[in-house]
């Protein structure tokens, strides 16, 4: 299975994905540029965060107009795996490939640190997890909030597409607690906060790996995966 | 530009008084450098090149006191940053900037500009940045205006760092009266980088080309460099067009253009320098300078934001996010190549000249023609007064402090909410820590550490300043700066290999100030040399003054240490029921300049005790290599609060708690003797512990199941939840930053 993880200007968890699927997951990984157009030979993206071309403007808006868009759209489309952590989230969102829409953190402030976090197994990004099982991760926006309208609410807990909900604390005033999504079709996971900060015990915290585990883990077994 | 003064007229209106030259710089610059009246543009360069800020004329003579070198160091003070030998043909490279002046007028930018600035300093040097700390000094949080210079300055280094993906792993702040008016931002930035990436500062090779990279050139920061050369008045206000704005995208971009260039194209590229305080003029004649070389340069091909600037405006304007390379000739289009990838501008704007002139065209005119040395090496050095001030000699004509306390359990729950003690993680919880995912430990600890990726090993590193000691007594507190932050390293396991500085001080006109400077360099030195942590670079701040009176002398240290295996990382907090705790040091009367006598009496006075750095050395050789061994399984360094505080946050955030019994009294529970360690040891590892040690530790009780803080002293007890001193600790500065004023 190979993995792309694409680069945009700004982005700077880049490295952060890349180690973790190279280095602790030993799997076949390669930066893709945000010139690129295609995505020919991958088998999973994977999207970064960071703050893609400054994120001076609303948070993934300039990124969705970059080159390697329409191929994201189209991999997705074909029922590949996206992934996207934080800004990923975000760009995820504003390219129409996940519903709502992240917002500002309703302390107006950036947040750094671990939060606990309940996982939903039923989708190809944790099928690893025990369901309803009770992790910790990192987070690291500005911009974390998730918000839609109560129609698509109502569509992601009817769809079971809601992956992760802050289970202790709710950081940045997301609605229902929403820590990550997936799209209708199971195969775009979005989420706020950083798994692959959490792959290695010298780190402090291995409550990520599972998450790349369950990728590695659903290019092995056929049939739909949710 | 038609409107600028003739030189006969710069003569007479004497507008250089205003850029900060004295009557005397430019009579020598007239006579005896150039032999000519210099013209405007020759004017401002000498202005700002002359400035303390670049060419450190008042505290040169302290400086050179600092010893540079060791077994160790590849590059020394003089360039971007230091760069010092990790083993595996690799380096870590390090500087510490300030940037208080415009952190005053504008605390957002200010503060964002520091850490941009020192980030490019690093990456200059052809290594990849791997963290941020900052040292921050504000008045006490009891004004309006305070908390916003803290919000704002907060705000700023997260804004900054968070975007440029460089984690802000550790740091200080402090809070003391002297800092309102003039609060201290010093940022620090780490670098790692494999030797044979090395780059210099240095523009040789006739005909090579000079070559601009980055973002425009507008008139943001004009004399940035003179401004932060000057005191304060009241007029502060006006001041503001003097700060930079910050743009950590672009420089995002430069960085990585910047680093594929010197890992992957070296021979394209001759030097490089960051263009920071002074702009153009110093990158460049710097990059001159050092080669002995000569630079002709034709303005009119600098990118510029603005229109109609004239070649003063270049040559000044401090716009950020801005490199220097001198770059082989018939490699410019090379160099173009990268760089436009990035969607970056690199321009070639002059080339290495013979000689040694500094020959500037703009419009088709020669603005500037001066020998290269005249702006870096023949500034006027003026040999500075010392005065001992007064409330020195008369502390050492009094006795000193010494307090009473009846109930050492309020008075540690009281000194755990004083804003220099209490929990900081309001502020570093906003600053992205994780990023790279090499962070082993982050904020809140003694110094941070991160791994380095591919080896076994990581890196140690603090920040410390202690104003009131330095204040008491320069030459000591000097002594205590480079100590505490020797003991950070040394607590989290590593080896302190060099350090950096921000010298923080008032007018150095002052002989008292400029007393205050060179005994407290002194007093650094000595540690230095005890210690073996050369002075690898550094940056002076003077004239931090707010109407007249200056702050605490402030040199604040920035050391960073060599973990050897990083499995052996040690951690600040307590780890398992059962664990004994020892006191490494001895605990005296050490009560002038503490936590306690400002908490008690609002102030601090007296004199200090000397301190024995070579005990303080032998304990800490012994300590690190017990700890290199395993058999250490916490230990955090003693400081603000002493004893009292160390053992209680030792227990913050576990389920733990400690009983302790100590032939010590209450009063001396809470002094600040510097040099000593808590260490916690598994029952196990207790003989071979003892063995390494030699006695000159404390058994003085173990680790609790229980959550509770139990300390038997000569005179008291104390004993009190650990959950509820932690949430005094963690509530006090979010609660006095919310309070109304």
């Amino acid at each position: 299975m190979k993995f792309a993880v694409i680069v945009f200007p700004g982005s700077n968890c880049d490295i952060d994905l890349y180690e973790a699927l190279h280095t602790v997951c030993h799997a076949d990984v390669q930066y893709v540029s945000h010139k690129e157009k295609t995505l020919a030979g991958f088998d999973a993206v994977m999207i970064p965060g960071g703050f893609s071309y400054g994120d001076y403007l609303r948070c993934g808006a300039i990124a969705r107009f970059a080159n390697i868009m329409p191929a994201i759209i189209e991999f997705a489309n074909a029922g590949k795996p996206v992934f996207g952590t934080c800004n990923g989230f975000q760009i995820l969102t504003e390219a129409g490939l996940l519903p709502g829409a992240l917002k500002q953190n309703n302390s107006l402030k950036f947040v750094c640190k671990t939060v606990a976090l309940e996982v939903n197994n039923k989708t190809m990004f944790t099928a690893k997890y025990q369901d309803h099982e009770i992790i910790n991760l990192p987070i690291a926006h500005a911009d974390g909030s998730y918000y839609a309208d109560e129609e698509v609410l109502n569509e992601l807990e009817e769809n079971n597409q809601i992956a992760f909900r802050y289970a202790k604390e709710n950081p940045n005033g997301s609605l229902h607690n929403i820590a990550g999504i997936t799209n209708e079709r199971g195969n775009v996971l979005g989420m706020m906060p950083h798994p692959e900060r959490a792959v290695e015990a010298l780190l402090g915290n291995e409550d990520g790996l599972r998450l790349f585990k369950s990728i590695l883990l659903g290019s092995q077994v056929t049939g739909e995966m949710r | 530009m038609s409107t600028e003064m003739t030189p006969q007229e710069i003569k007479e209106q004497k507008p250089y008084l205003d850029w900060g030259l004295t009557q005397k710089e430019y009579e020598y610059i007239s006579e005896k450098l150039l032999g000519r009246l210099p013209n405007y543009t020759e004017t401002g360069l000498f202005s700002v090149m002359w400035s303390e800020h670049c060419s450190y004329k008042k505290s040169k003579p302290a400086l050179r006191l600092f010893p540079n070198k060791n077994e160790r160091v590849l590059q020394g003070p003089g360039e971007g940053a230091g760069i010092v030998d990790i083993g595996d043909n690799q380096a870590v490279v390090f500087k510490a900037e300030s940037h208080n002046h415009p952190s005053a007028v504008e605390p957002y930018e200010g503060a964002a500009t520091g850490v941009g600035g020192i980030l490019r300093d690093i990456f200059s040097m052809g290594a990849r940045p791997i963290a941020s700390l900052d040292s921050l000094h504000f008045g006490e949080i009891n004004q309006a205006r305070t908390k916003y210079l803290i919000n704002e300055v907060v705000a700023g280094i997260g804004g900054y760092g968070n975007c440029m993906g460089i984690p802000t792993v550790a740091g200080e702040t402090t809070f003391d009266e002297c800092y309102t008016g003039n609060p201290l931002v010093n940022a620090m930035s780490v670098g790692l980088m494999d030797q044979k990436d090395m780059q210099k500062g240095r523009a040789v090779g006739v005909g090579n080309a000079v070559m601009y990279v980055g973002a425009k050139t507008g008139r943001d920061g004009i004399h940035g460099a003179t401004f932060a050369s000057a005191d304060f008045a009241d007029d502060r206000e006006t001041q503001r067009s003097a700060v930079q704005v910050g743009d950590p995208f672009m420089e995002k971009l430069l960085m990585e253009a910047c680093l594929e260039l010197t890992s992957a194209h070296a021979e394209w590229l001759v030097g490089i320098q960051d263009m920071g305080a002074a702009g153009i003029v110093s990158s460049s004649c710097e990059m001159a300078s050092k080669a002995k070389s000569g630079m002709e340069l034709t303005l009119d091909y600098v990118p510029q934001r603005e229109s109609n600037m004239s070649a003063y405006e270049i040559m000044l304007s401090e716009s950020q996010e801005r490199m220097l390379l001198c770059v082989r000739k018939g490699h410019e289009e090379d160099v173009k190549a990268i760089f436009k990838d990035y969607d970056l501008e690199a321009v070639v704007i002059g080339r290495v000249t013979e000689g040694h002139r500094y020959l500037l065209k703009h419009q088709g005119k020669i603005v500037t023609d001066i020998p290269v040395s005249s702006l870096t090496d023949d500034v006027l050095e003026e040999p500075s007064e010392q005065k001992i001030p007064q409330h020195i000699i008369d502390a050492e004509n009094s006795s000193n402090w010494k307090p009473q306390i009846d109930n050492p359990t309020e008075v540690l729950n009281r000194i755990l909410q004083q804003a220099t003690i209490a929990s900081k993680e309001s502020f570093t919880q906003t600053y992205d820590s994780q990023v790279r995912t090499s962070t082993v430990v982050g904020p809140g600890s003694d110094a941070g550490v991160i791994r380095v990726r591919g080896t076994k090993k990581a890196l140690a590193m603090t920040t410390d300043g202690n104003g009131r000691f330095v204040y008491l007594n320069p030459e000591i507190g000097g002594k205590i700066a480079v100590i505490e932050a020797c003991a950070n390293i040394i607590s989290s396991g590593g080896l302190p290999l060099a350090m950096t500085d921000c010298l923080n001080y008032g007018d150095p006109n002052d002989p008292e100030v400029y007393w205050e400077l060179y005994q407290s360099v002194k007093g650094m030195t000595a540690a230095c040399n005890v210690f073996n942590t050369p002075v690898i670079s550094g940056n002076v701040s003077l004239y931090n003054e707010n109407n007249g009176k200056a702050i605490f002398p402030t040199p604040m240290v920035g050391m960073v240490g060599l973990i050897k295996n990083v499995a052996y990382t040690i951690p600040s907090f307590v780890q398992a029921e059962g664990d004994i705790i020892y006191l490494i040091g001895e605990t005296k009367a050490d009560y002038s300049g503490s936590e306690l006598q400002k908490m008690l009496t609002g102030n601090i006075s007296g004199s200090l005790n000397d301190v024995d750095l070579i005990e303080i050395s032998n304990n800490m050789q012994k300590l690190l290599s017990a700890m290199q061994q395993g058999y250490v399984a916490s230990c955090h360094d003693l400081s603000e609060g002493g004893l009292a505080v160390a053992l209680a946050e030792t227990t913050f955030k576990t389920d733990l708690g400690l009983s302790v019994k100590m032939a010590l009294n209450s009063a001396e529970l809470f002094s600040e003797t510097p040099g000593r360690f808590v260490v916690t040891v598994s029952p196990d590892k207790k003989e071979s512990f003892e063995k390494v040690m030699e006695g000159n530790i404390k058994e003085i009780g173990q680790v609790t199941k229980t959550p509770q803080l139990k300390m038997k002293l000569s005179d008291n007890e104390i004993e009190v939840a650990v959950e509820e001193m932690q949430q005094l600790w963690e509530e006090a500065i979010p609660c006095l930053m919310k309070s109304k004023d």
